[in-house]
Protein backbone atom coordinates (compact mmCIF):
# COMPACT_ATOMS: atom_id res chain seq x y z
CA UNK A 1 0.00 0.00 0.00
CA UNK A 2 2.99 2.35 0.87
CA UNK A 3 4.85 1.73 -2.05
CA UNK A 4 1.57 2.61 -4.43
CA UNK A 5 0.71 5.51 -2.36
CA UNK A 6 4.38 7.19 -3.32
CA UNK A 7 4.02 5.82 -6.30
CA UNK A 8 0.75 7.56 -7.34
CA UNK A 9 1.50 11.28 -5.27
CA UNK A 10 5.48 11.39 -6.42
CA UNK A 11 4.84 12.77 -9.95
CA UNK A 12 2.22 15.64 -8.93
CA UNK A 13 4.98 16.48 -6.10
CA UNK A 14 7.66 16.98 -8.22
CA UNK A 15 6.00 18.95 -10.48
CA UNK A 16 4.57 21.06 -7.94
CA UNK A 17 8.04 21.16 -6.04
CA UNK A 18 9.44 22.24 -9.42
CA UNK A 19 6.97 24.70 -11.13
CA UNK A 20 5.61 26.37 -7.77
CA UNK A 21 7.62 25.93 -4.85
CA UNK A 22 10.72 26.03 -6.02
CA UNK A 23 10.21 29.00 -8.12
CA UNK A 24 8.24 30.78 -5.04
CA UNK A 25 11.38 29.86 -2.94
CA UNK A 26 13.53 31.50 -5.59
CA UNK A 27 11.25 34.56 -5.94
CA UNK A 28 11.19 35.34 -1.86
CA UNK A 29 15.45 35.15 -2.06
CA UNK A 30 15.56 37.63 -4.79
CA UNK A 31 13.34 40.18 -2.76
CA UNK A 32 16.26 40.62 -0.32
CA UNK A 33 18.79 40.52 -2.95
CA UNK A 34 20.25 43.61 -4.95
CA UNK A 35 19.78 44.37 -8.67
CA UNK A 36 23.38 43.06 -10.52
CA UNK A 37 24.87 45.55 -13.17
CA UNK A 38 22.98 43.29 -16.14
CA UNK A 39 19.95 42.94 -15.01
CA UNK A 40 20.57 40.01 -12.93
CA UNK A 41 20.61 39.82 -9.00
CA UNK A 42 23.78 40.07 -6.42
CA UNK A 43 24.31 40.47 -2.92
CA UNK A 44 23.97 41.99 -0.36
CA UNK A 45 21.20 41.31 1.44
CA UNK A 46 18.78 43.96 2.13
CA UNK A 47 15.22 45.00 3.00
CA UNK A 48 15.73 47.90 0.62
CA UNK A 49 13.31 46.67 -2.14
CA UNK A 50 10.46 46.46 0.02
CA UNK A 51 11.46 49.76 1.45
CA UNK A 52 11.08 51.17 -1.97
CA UNK A 53 7.41 49.75 -2.32
CA UNK A 54 6.45 52.99 0.29
CA UNK A 55 8.02 55.34 -2.24
CA UNK A 56 5.17 57.45 -3.39
CA UNK A 57 5.42 56.33 -7.10
CA UNK A 58 5.17 52.27 -6.16
CA UNK A 59 2.63 53.22 -3.05
CA UNK A 60 0.14 55.08 -5.41
CA UNK A 61 0.00 51.76 -7.72
CA UNK A 62 -0.91 50.18 -4.83
CA UNK A 63 -3.90 52.13 -3.58
CA UNK A 64 -4.98 52.30 -6.82
CA UNK A 65 -4.86 48.44 -7.70
CA UNK A 66 -6.87 48.15 -4.03
CA UNK A 67 -9.06 50.63 -5.30
CA UNK A 68 -9.80 49.59 -8.47
CA UNK A 69 -10.91 46.13 -6.75
CA UNK A 70 -13.08 47.27 -4.14
CA UNK A 71 -14.87 49.29 -6.89
CA UNK A 72 -15.23 46.11 -9.10
CA UNK A 73 -16.08 44.12 -6.32
CA UNK A 74 -18.31 46.34 -4.92
CA UNK A 75 -20.16 46.50 -8.38
CA UNK A 76 -20.45 42.36 -9.04
CA UNK A 77 -22.10 42.37 -5.81
CA UNK A 78 -24.85 45.30 -6.73
CA UNK A 79 -25.32 43.15 -10.34
CA UNK A 80 -24.53 40.06 -9.03
CA UNK A 81 -27.33 39.51 -6.04
CA UNK A 82 -30.09 40.14 -8.23
CA UNK A 83 -28.74 37.62 -10.60
CA UNK A 84 -28.44 35.04 -7.86
CA UNK A 85 -32.17 36.00 -6.55
CA UNK A 86 -33.11 35.17 -10.55
CA UNK A 87 -31.84 31.98 -10.87
CA UNK A 88 -32.24 30.74 -7.33
CA UNK A 89 -36.22 31.29 -8.49
CA UNK A 90 -36.24 29.86 -11.72
CA UNK A 91 -37.12 26.31 -10.89
CA UNK A 92 -36.34 23.85 -13.47
CA UNK A 93 -34.41 25.81 -15.62
CA UNK A 94 -32.22 26.32 -12.78
CA UNK A 95 -29.08 24.54 -14.72
CA UNK A 96 -29.37 26.44 -17.85
CA UNK A 97 -29.30 29.56 -16.14
CA UNK A 98 -26.36 28.68 -14.47
CA UNK A 99 -24.83 27.46 -17.11
CA UNK A 100 -25.57 30.48 -19.63
CA UNK A 101 -23.63 32.51 -16.21
CA UNK A 102 -20.27 30.10 -16.37
CA UNK A 103 -20.01 29.87 -19.82
CA UNK A 104 -18.18 32.91 -20.86
CA UNK A 105 -16.02 32.63 -18.07
CA UNK A 106 -14.57 29.21 -19.64
CA UNK A 107 -14.17 30.91 -22.99
CA UNK A 108 -11.05 33.04 -23.46
CA UNK A 109 -10.25 35.47 -21.19
CA UNK A 110 -7.81 37.05 -23.74
CA UNK A 111 -10.53 37.34 -26.51
CA UNK A 112 -13.11 38.66 -24.27
CA UNK A 113 -11.07 41.42 -23.90
CA UNK A 114 -10.45 41.96 -27.30
CA UNK A 115 -14.29 42.20 -27.41
CA UNK A 116 -14.70 45.03 -25.52
CA UNK A 117 -11.90 46.71 -27.21
CA UNK A 118 -13.53 45.86 -30.10
CA UNK A 119 -16.73 47.51 -28.60
CA UNK A 120 -15.43 50.53 -26.75
CA UNK A 121 -12.10 52.02 -28.91
CA UNK A 122 -12.67 55.26 -30.49
CA UNK A 123 -13.75 53.30 -34.06
CA UNK A 124 -15.50 50.62 -32.10
CA UNK A 125 -18.80 49.61 -32.53
CA UNK A 126 -20.33 51.83 -29.56
CA UNK A 127 -18.65 55.34 -31.31
CA UNK A 128 -19.62 54.41 -34.76
CA UNK A 129 -23.07 53.98 -34.15
CA UNK A 130 -23.58 57.16 -31.97
CA UNK A 131 -22.11 59.32 -34.60
CA UNK A 132 -24.07 57.50 -37.18
CA UNK A 133 -26.97 58.39 -35.39
CA UNK A 134 -25.76 61.86 -35.05
CA UNK A 135 -25.82 61.52 -30.99
CA UNK A 136 -22.20 62.52 -31.05
CA UNK A 137 -19.45 64.75 -33.21
CA UNK A 138 -16.74 63.43 -31.59
CA UNK A 139 -16.20 59.93 -30.10
CA UNK A 140 -16.52 59.07 -26.16
CA UNK A 141 -13.36 58.16 -24.91
CA UNK A 142 -14.15 55.08 -23.64
CA UNK A 143 -11.10 53.03 -23.40
CA UNK A 144 -7.47 53.42 -22.01
CA UNK A 145 -9.25 54.52 -18.72
CA UNK A 146 -9.74 53.29 -14.84
CA UNK A 147 -13.25 53.11 -16.06
CA UNK A 148 -12.28 50.54 -18.66
CA UNK A 149 -10.35 48.42 -16.08
CA UNK A 150 -13.59 48.44 -13.78
CA UNK A 151 -15.38 47.34 -16.32
CA UNK A 152 -13.54 44.69 -17.92
CA UNK A 153 -12.84 42.97 -14.80
CA UNK A 154 -16.51 43.10 -13.41
CA UNK A 155 -17.44 41.50 -16.88
CA UNK A 156 -14.68 38.90 -16.35
CA UNK A 157 -15.33 38.04 -12.45
CA UNK A 158 -18.99 38.36 -12.25
CA UNK A 159 -19.35 34.49 -12.26
CA UNK A 160 -17.37 34.60 -9.08
CA UNK A 161 -19.93 36.83 -7.27
CA UNK A 162 -23.10 35.16 -8.77
CA UNK A 163 -21.60 31.34 -7.70
CA UNK A 164 -21.24 31.24 -4.01
CA UNK A 165 -24.70 33.49 -3.87
CA UNK A 166 -26.33 31.15 -5.88
CA UNK A 167 -25.30 28.22 -3.58
CA UNK A 168 -26.49 30.32 -0.12
CA UNK A 169 -29.91 31.47 -1.76
CA UNK A 170 -30.65 27.81 -2.64
CA UNK A 171 -29.92 26.33 0.71
CA UNK A 172 -32.08 29.10 2.72
CA UNK A 173 -35.07 27.84 4.01
CA UNK A 174 -38.04 29.57 2.30
CA UNK A 175 -40.34 28.97 5.07
CA UNK A 176 -37.85 31.89 7.00
CA UNK A 177 -39.08 34.12 3.81
CA UNK A 178 -42.97 32.97 3.97
CA UNK A 179 -42.82 33.76 7.49
CA UNK A 180 -41.26 37.38 6.96
CA UNK A 181 -44.37 37.87 4.59
CA UNK A 182 -46.97 36.30 7.30
CA UNK A 183 -45.61 38.55 9.71
CA UNK A 184 -46.96 41.39 6.48
CA UNK A 185 -43.41 42.31 5.43
CA UNK A 186 -43.66 43.81 2.16
CA UNK A 187 -41.27 41.61 -0.35
CA UNK A 188 -38.62 45.02 -0.52
CA UNK A 189 -38.07 44.33 3.46
CA UNK A 190 -37.87 40.42 3.28
CA UNK A 191 -35.30 41.09 0.90
CA UNK A 192 -33.45 43.62 2.54
CA UNK A 193 -33.83 42.44 6.09
CA UNK A 194 -34.41 38.51 5.99
CA UNK A 195 -32.28 37.41 2.77
CA UNK A 196 -29.88 39.62 2.44
CA UNK A 197 -28.70 39.30 6.38
CA UNK A 198 -28.70 34.85 5.68
CA UNK A 199 -26.45 35.43 2.39
CA UNK A 200 -23.44 37.24 4.68
CA UNK A 201 -21.14 34.46 4.25
CA UNK A 202 -21.95 33.85 0.50
CA UNK A 203 -21.30 37.62 0.18
CA UNK A 204 -18.33 37.30 1.93
CA UNK A 205 -16.80 34.11 -0.27
CA UNK A 206 -17.80 36.26 -3.54
CA UNK A 207 -16.35 39.46 -2.22
CA UNK A 208 -13.29 37.31 -1.47
CA UNK A 209 -13.01 35.63 -4.57
CA UNK A 210 -13.75 38.56 -6.52
CA UNK A 211 -11.20 40.98 -5.01
CA UNK A 212 -8.27 38.72 -4.86
CA UNK A 213 -8.03 38.21 -8.98
CA UNK A 214 -8.62 41.70 -9.07
CA UNK A 215 -6.16 43.00 -7.21
CA UNK A 216 -3.32 40.53 -8.95
CA UNK A 217 -4.81 41.21 -12.25
CA UNK A 218 -2.47 42.30 -15.35
CA UNK A 219 -4.17 41.35 -18.97
CA UNK A 220 -7.14 43.08 -17.95
CA UNK A 221 -5.58 46.50 -16.84
CA UNK A 222 -2.66 46.03 -19.22
CA UNK A 223 -5.27 46.01 -22.68
CA UNK A 224 -7.73 48.10 -20.94
CA UNK A 225 -6.01 50.67 -19.40
CA UNK A 226 -3.55 51.98 -21.14
CA UNK A 227 -0.51 53.48 -19.52
CA UNK A 228 -2.12 55.34 -17.40
CA UNK A 229 -3.74 52.49 -15.38
CA UNK A 230 -0.46 50.82 -14.02
CA UNK A 231 -1.47 47.98 -11.43
CA UNK A 232 0.37 46.00 -9.41
CA UNK A 233 0.36 43.03 -12.03
CA UNK A 234 1.72 45.67 -14.40
CA UNK A 235 4.53 46.74 -12.15
CA UNK A 236 5.79 42.83 -11.45
CA UNK A 237 5.30 42.19 -15.17
CA UNK A 238 7.28 45.56 -16.18
CA UNK A 239 10.48 44.90 -13.48
CA UNK A 240 10.85 41.44 -14.19
CA UNK A 241 10.54 42.23 -18.53
CA UNK A 242 11.58 45.93 -19.67
CA UNK A 243 12.84 47.51 -16.53
CA UNK A 244 14.75 44.24 -15.64
CA UNK A 245 15.18 44.78 -11.77
CA UNK A 246 14.33 41.17 -10.74
CA UNK A 247 14.92 41.77 -6.82
CA UNK A 248 12.29 45.00 -6.98
CA UNK A 249 9.63 43.10 -8.92
CA UNK A 250 10.22 39.96 -6.81
CA UNK A 251 9.45 42.25 -3.73
CA UNK A 252 6.10 43.42 -5.43
CA UNK A 253 4.92 39.99 -6.26
CA UNK A 254 5.57 38.61 -2.83
CA UNK A 255 3.41 41.78 -1.39
CA UNK A 256 0.88 41.40 -3.84
CA UNK A 257 1.14 37.20 -2.49
CA UNK A 258 0.58 37.90 0.88
CA UNK A 259 -2.34 40.18 0.58
CA UNK A 260 -4.00 37.29 -1.78
CA UNK A 261 -3.42 34.52 0.51
CA UNK A 262 -4.03 36.06 3.73
CA UNK A 263 -7.73 36.77 2.08
CA UNK A 264 -7.93 33.66 0.82
CA UNK A 265 -7.06 31.91 3.78
CA UNK A 266 -9.76 34.43 5.47
CA UNK A 267 -12.28 32.72 3.14
CA UNK A 268 -10.75 29.02 3.24
CA UNK A 269 -14.17 27.04 4.40
CA UNK A 270 -16.51 28.86 2.12
CA UNK A 271 -13.51 28.89 -0.61
CA UNK A 272 -13.20 25.11 -0.21
CA UNK A 273 -17.02 24.38 -0.59
CA UNK A 274 -16.76 26.11 -4.07
CA UNK A 275 -14.47 23.74 -5.34
CA UNK B 1 -40.83 41.76 -8.35
CA UNK B 2 -40.30 38.08 -10.18
CA UNK B 3 -41.32 40.06 -13.48
CA UNK B 4 -38.57 43.13 -12.46
CA UNK B 5 -35.84 40.53 -11.68
CA UNK B 6 -36.78 38.74 -15.28
CA UNK B 7 -35.61 41.82 -16.80
CA UNK B 8 -33.13 42.39 -15.11
CA UNK B 9 -31.60 39.17 -15.56
CA UNK B 10 -32.39 39.65 -19.30
CA UNK B 11 -30.31 42.53 -19.37
CA UNK B 12 -27.28 40.65 -17.25
CA UNK B 13 -27.15 38.17 -19.62
CA UNK B 14 -27.16 40.54 -22.65
CA UNK B 15 -24.14 42.31 -20.55
CA UNK B 16 -22.29 38.79 -20.10
CA UNK B 17 -22.95 37.68 -23.99
CA UNK B 18 -23.43 40.57 -26.13
CA UNK B 19 -19.60 41.88 -26.68
CA UNK B 20 -18.87 37.66 -28.10
CA UNK B 21 -21.75 37.87 -30.25
CA UNK B 22 -21.37 41.00 -31.69
CA UNK B 23 -17.80 40.31 -31.96
CA UNK B 24 -18.46 37.24 -34.00
CA UNK B 25 -20.93 38.80 -35.92
CA UNK B 26 -18.55 41.25 -37.44
CA UNK B 27 -16.24 38.45 -38.48
CA UNK B 28 -18.79 37.67 -41.13
CA UNK B 29 -18.85 41.10 -42.43
CA UNK B 30 -17.50 42.36 -46.10
CA UNK B 31 -15.60 45.48 -44.69
CA UNK B 32 -12.26 45.72 -42.39
CA UNK B 33 -13.71 48.50 -40.78
CA UNK B 34 -16.78 48.65 -37.71
CA UNK B 35 -19.75 49.44 -40.40
CA UNK B 36 -21.63 46.13 -41.55
CA UNK B 37 -21.48 46.20 -45.44
CA UNK B 38 -22.62 42.49 -45.92
CA UNK B 39 -21.96 38.54 -45.13
CA UNK B 40 -18.87 37.08 -46.38
CA UNK B 41 -16.52 34.76 -45.13
CA UNK B 42 -13.19 36.40 -46.65
CA UNK B 43 -11.73 37.05 -43.16
CA UNK B 44 -11.66 32.94 -42.60
CA UNK B 45 -10.42 32.46 -45.85
CA UNK B 46 -7.42 34.57 -44.91
CA UNK B 47 -6.67 33.03 -42.37
CA UNK B 48 -5.98 29.62 -44.19
CA UNK B 49 -3.26 31.93 -45.66
CA UNK B 50 -1.43 33.28 -42.34
CA UNK B 51 1.79 31.73 -41.82
CA UNK B 52 1.97 33.01 -38.21
CA UNK B 53 -1.22 32.36 -36.90
CA UNK B 54 -1.41 28.52 -38.31
CA UNK B 55 2.02 28.22 -36.43
CA UNK B 56 1.07 29.35 -33.35
CA UNK B 57 -2.12 27.48 -33.27
CA UNK B 58 -0.22 24.42 -34.26
CA UNK B 59 1.87 25.39 -31.44
CA UNK B 60 -0.80 25.80 -29.14
CA UNK B 61 -2.33 22.74 -29.62
CA UNK B 62 0.70 20.32 -29.34
CA UNK B 63 1.65 22.34 -25.53
CA UNK B 64 -1.97 21.77 -24.57
CA UNK B 65 -2.63 17.82 -25.87
CA UNK B 66 0.73 16.84 -24.03
CA UNK B 67 0.63 18.87 -21.15
CA UNK B 68 -3.24 18.47 -20.80
CA UNK B 69 -1.91 14.40 -20.81
CA UNK B 70 0.91 14.93 -18.36
CA UNK B 71 -1.46 16.48 -16.27
CA UNK B 72 -4.22 14.25 -16.23
CA UNK B 73 -2.39 10.93 -15.51
CA UNK B 74 -0.82 12.57 -12.55
CA UNK B 75 -3.61 14.55 -11.31
CA UNK B 76 -5.69 11.65 -11.67
CA UNK B 77 -3.34 9.15 -9.82
CA UNK B 78 -2.46 12.06 -6.76
CA UNK B 79 -6.11 12.81 -6.60
CA UNK B 80 -6.88 8.99 -5.97
CA UNK B 81 -3.93 8.87 -3.33
CA UNK B 82 -4.82 11.77 -1.72
CA UNK B 83 -8.87 10.28 -1.12
CA UNK B 84 -7.60 7.86 0.32
CA UNK B 85 -5.22 9.64 3.09
CA UNK B 86 -4.88 13.29 2.92
CA UNK B 87 -1.09 14.62 2.38
CA UNK B 88 -1.50 18.46 3.74
CA UNK B 89 1.92 19.61 1.80
CA UNK B 90 0.48 18.55 -1.34
CA UNK B 91 -3.08 19.66 -1.01
CA UNK B 92 -1.78 22.66 0.43
CA UNK B 93 0.42 23.05 -2.62
CA UNK B 94 -2.20 22.79 -4.94
CA UNK B 95 -4.49 25.11 -2.79
CA UNK B 96 -1.65 27.82 -3.43
CA UNK B 97 -1.73 27.03 -6.80
CA UNK B 98 -5.05 28.13 -7.79
CA UNK B 99 -4.17 31.26 -5.14
CA UNK B 100 -1.13 32.28 -6.69
CA UNK B 101 -1.69 35.62 -9.30
CA UNK B 102 -1.45 34.57 -12.71
CA UNK B 103 1.19 37.16 -13.25
CA UNK B 104 3.21 35.70 -9.71
CA UNK B 105 3.39 32.16 -10.87
CA UNK B 106 4.35 33.28 -14.80
CA UNK B 107 7.44 35.84 -13.09
CA UNK B 108 8.47 33.21 -10.76
CA UNK B 109 8.58 30.34 -13.20
CA UNK B 110 10.87 32.98 -15.57
CA UNK B 111 13.12 33.27 -12.82
CA UNK B 112 13.48 29.43 -12.08
CA UNK B 113 13.98 28.43 -15.06
CA UNK B 114 17.01 31.26 -15.59
CA UNK B 115 18.34 30.05 -12.34
CA UNK B 116 17.91 26.07 -13.70
CA UNK B 117 19.82 27.55 -17.22
CA UNK B 118 22.90 28.46 -15.19
CA UNK B 119 23.63 24.71 -14.81
CA UNK B 120 22.02 23.43 -17.44
CA UNK B 121 22.98 24.05 -21.04
CA UNK B 122 18.86 24.65 -22.03
CA UNK B 123 17.08 27.66 -23.15
CA UNK B 124 13.53 28.95 -23.17
CA UNK B 125 11.12 26.96 -25.24
CA UNK B 126 8.57 24.56 -25.71
CA UNK B 127 9.79 22.19 -22.74
CA UNK B 128 9.49 25.10 -20.52
CA UNK B 129 6.02 26.11 -21.45
CA UNK B 130 4.60 22.84 -21.38
CA UNK B 131 6.22 22.32 -17.51
CA UNK B 132 4.99 25.25 -17.11
CA UNK B 133 0.84 24.06 -18.02
CA UNK B 134 1.79 20.77 -16.31
CA UNK B 135 2.20 22.61 -13.33
CA UNK B 136 -1.45 25.15 -13.12
CA UNK B 137 -3.32 22.42 -14.36
CA UNK B 138 -2.86 20.18 -12.24
CA UNK B 139 -5.03 21.29 -9.65
CA UNK B 140 -7.94 21.51 -12.19
CA UNK B 141 -7.39 17.82 -12.58
CA UNK B 142 -7.12 16.97 -8.76
CA UNK B 143 -9.96 19.09 -7.84
CA UNK B 144 -12.01 17.54 -10.57
CA UNK B 145 -11.10 14.14 -9.92
CA UNK B 146 -11.42 14.35 -6.08
CA UNK B 147 -14.83 15.51 -6.18
CA UNK B 148 -16.34 12.58 -7.98
CA UNK B 149 -14.28 9.92 -5.99
CA UNK B 150 -16.25 11.96 -3.18
CA UNK B 151 -19.55 9.81 -4.58
CA UNK B 152 -17.22 6.27 -4.68
CA UNK B 153 -18.32 3.80 -2.19
CA UNK B 154 -14.97 2.71 -1.13
CA UNK B 155 -16.37 -0.43 -0.04
CA UNK B 156 -16.24 -1.71 -3.88
CA UNK B 157 -12.51 -1.18 -3.50
CA UNK B 158 -12.55 -3.27 -0.29
CA UNK B 159 -14.65 -5.92 -1.72
CA UNK B 160 -12.34 -6.50 -4.84
CA UNK B 161 -9.11 -6.77 -2.45
CA UNK B 162 -11.34 -9.31 -0.02
CA UNK B 163 -11.73 -11.42 -3.87
CA UNK B 164 -8.23 -11.35 -3.89
CA UNK B 165 -7.05 -8.69 -6.26
CA UNK B 166 -3.84 -7.00 -5.69
CA UNK B 167 -3.96 -3.13 -4.97
CA UNK B 168 -3.07 -1.92 -8.21
CA UNK B 169 -5.72 -3.95 -9.89
CA UNK B 170 -8.49 -3.12 -7.36
CA UNK B 171 -7.56 0.26 -8.59
CA UNK B 172 -7.48 -0.48 -12.41
CA UNK B 173 -10.06 -2.63 -12.59
CA UNK B 174 -12.87 -1.03 -9.70
CA UNK B 175 -11.82 2.53 -9.04
CA UNK B 176 -10.99 4.00 -12.17
CA UNK B 177 -13.99 2.98 -14.37
CA UNK B 178 -15.74 4.67 -12.01
CA UNK B 179 -13.89 7.57 -12.25
CA UNK B 180 -13.45 7.80 -16.02
CA UNK B 181 -16.10 10.81 -17.30
CA UNK B 182 -14.50 12.72 -14.27
CA UNK B 183 -10.94 11.70 -15.97
CA UNK B 184 -12.75 12.69 -19.34
CA UNK B 185 -14.48 15.75 -17.81
CA UNK B 186 -10.58 16.95 -16.02
CA UNK B 187 -8.89 16.22 -19.16
CA UNK B 188 -11.00 18.86 -21.14
CA UNK B 189 -10.64 21.23 -18.45
CA UNK B 190 -6.97 21.15 -18.50
CA UNK B 191 -6.66 21.39 -21.78
CA UNK B 192 -9.02 24.47 -21.58
CA UNK B 193 -6.67 26.51 -18.93
CA UNK B 194 -3.89 25.59 -21.23
CA UNK B 195 -4.82 26.34 -24.50
CA UNK B 196 -6.17 29.45 -23.39
CA UNK B 197 -3.29 30.69 -21.09
CA UNK B 198 -1.40 33.98 -22.09
CA UNK B 199 -0.42 35.50 -19.16
CA UNK B 200 2.03 32.52 -18.06
CA UNK B 201 2.90 31.53 -21.52
CA UNK B 202 4.39 34.98 -22.70
CA UNK B 203 6.73 34.56 -19.67
CA UNK B 204 8.27 31.48 -20.06
CA UNK B 205 8.18 30.75 -23.95
CA UNK B 206 11.07 30.96 -26.38
CA UNK B 207 11.51 31.77 -29.36
CA UNK B 208 10.15 28.78 -30.83
CA UNK B 209 7.57 28.97 -28.63
CA UNK B 210 4.49 31.54 -29.72
CA UNK B 211 1.49 30.11 -28.79
CA UNK B 212 -2.27 31.29 -29.76
CA UNK B 213 -3.09 33.14 -27.39
CA UNK B 214 0.14 35.15 -27.88
CA UNK B 215 -0.12 35.78 -31.55
CA UNK B 216 -3.89 37.06 -30.68
CA UNK B 217 -2.33 39.60 -28.15
CA UNK B 218 -0.17 40.85 -30.20
CA UNK B 219 -2.93 41.52 -32.80
CA UNK B 220 -5.04 42.86 -30.34
CA UNK B 221 -2.61 45.52 -29.02
CA UNK B 222 -2.30 46.71 -32.87
CA UNK B 223 -5.67 47.20 -32.68
CA UNK B 224 -9.02 45.86 -34.25
CA UNK B 225 -9.02 43.45 -37.34
CA UNK B 226 -11.52 41.46 -38.60
CA UNK B 227 -9.25 38.58 -38.84
CA UNK B 228 -8.71 38.58 -35.43
CA UNK B 229 -12.68 38.40 -34.91
CA UNK B 230 -12.52 35.14 -36.85
CA UNK B 231 -10.15 33.17 -35.12
CA UNK B 232 -11.73 34.73 -32.15
CA UNK B 233 -15.03 33.46 -33.22
CA UNK B 234 -13.42 29.73 -33.87
CA UNK B 235 -11.51 29.65 -30.89
CA UNK B 236 -14.58 30.96 -28.51
CA UNK B 237 -17.07 28.04 -30.40
CA UNK B 238 -14.63 25.21 -29.81
CA UNK B 239 -13.83 25.97 -26.27
CA UNK B 240 -17.53 26.71 -25.85
CA UNK B 241 -18.95 23.34 -26.76
CA UNK B 242 -15.49 21.72 -24.64
CA UNK B 243 -16.68 23.29 -21.67
CA UNK B 244 -20.04 21.96 -22.15
CA UNK B 245 -19.31 18.43 -22.97
CA UNK B 246 -17.07 18.61 -19.67
CA UNK B 247 -19.68 19.95 -17.61
CA UNK B 248 -22.14 16.98 -18.78
CA UNK B 249 -19.65 14.59 -18.25
CA UNK B 250 -18.83 15.87 -14.86
CA UNK B 251 -22.81 15.07 -13.87
CA UNK B 252 -23.12 11.73 -14.90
Amino acid sequence: MKRLRFLFLAPAAVVLAATLVAPLAIVSVYSFLSRGAYGGVTEPFSLENYARLWDPLYALIFWRSLWIAAVSTAICLILGFPLALFIAAAGRRKTLYLSLVILPFWTSFLIRLYAWIFLLRDTGLINTALQALGMIREPLPMLYNEGAVILGLVYGFLPFMVLPLYATLERLDPSLIEASADLGARPFQTLFRVTLPLCAPGIWAGAILVFVPSLGTYLTSDLLGGSKTILIGNLVQNQFTSARDWPFGAAASLALMIVAAALLLAARPSGERML
Amino acid sequence: MRRSLAVYATGAYAFLHAPLLILAAFSFNTSRFTVWQGFSLRWYAALAHDRELIESAGNSLLIAFVSTACATAMGTLAGYALWKRGAAWISGSLYLSLATPEIVTGVSLLAFFQWMFRYLNLRLGMHTVILAHVGFSLAYVVVVVVARLRSFDPALEEAALDLGATEWEAFRRVTLPHLSPAIAAAAMLAFTVSIDDYVITSLVAGVDSQTLPMTIYALARRGVNPMLNAVSTIVVVLLGLMVLLSERLRRT
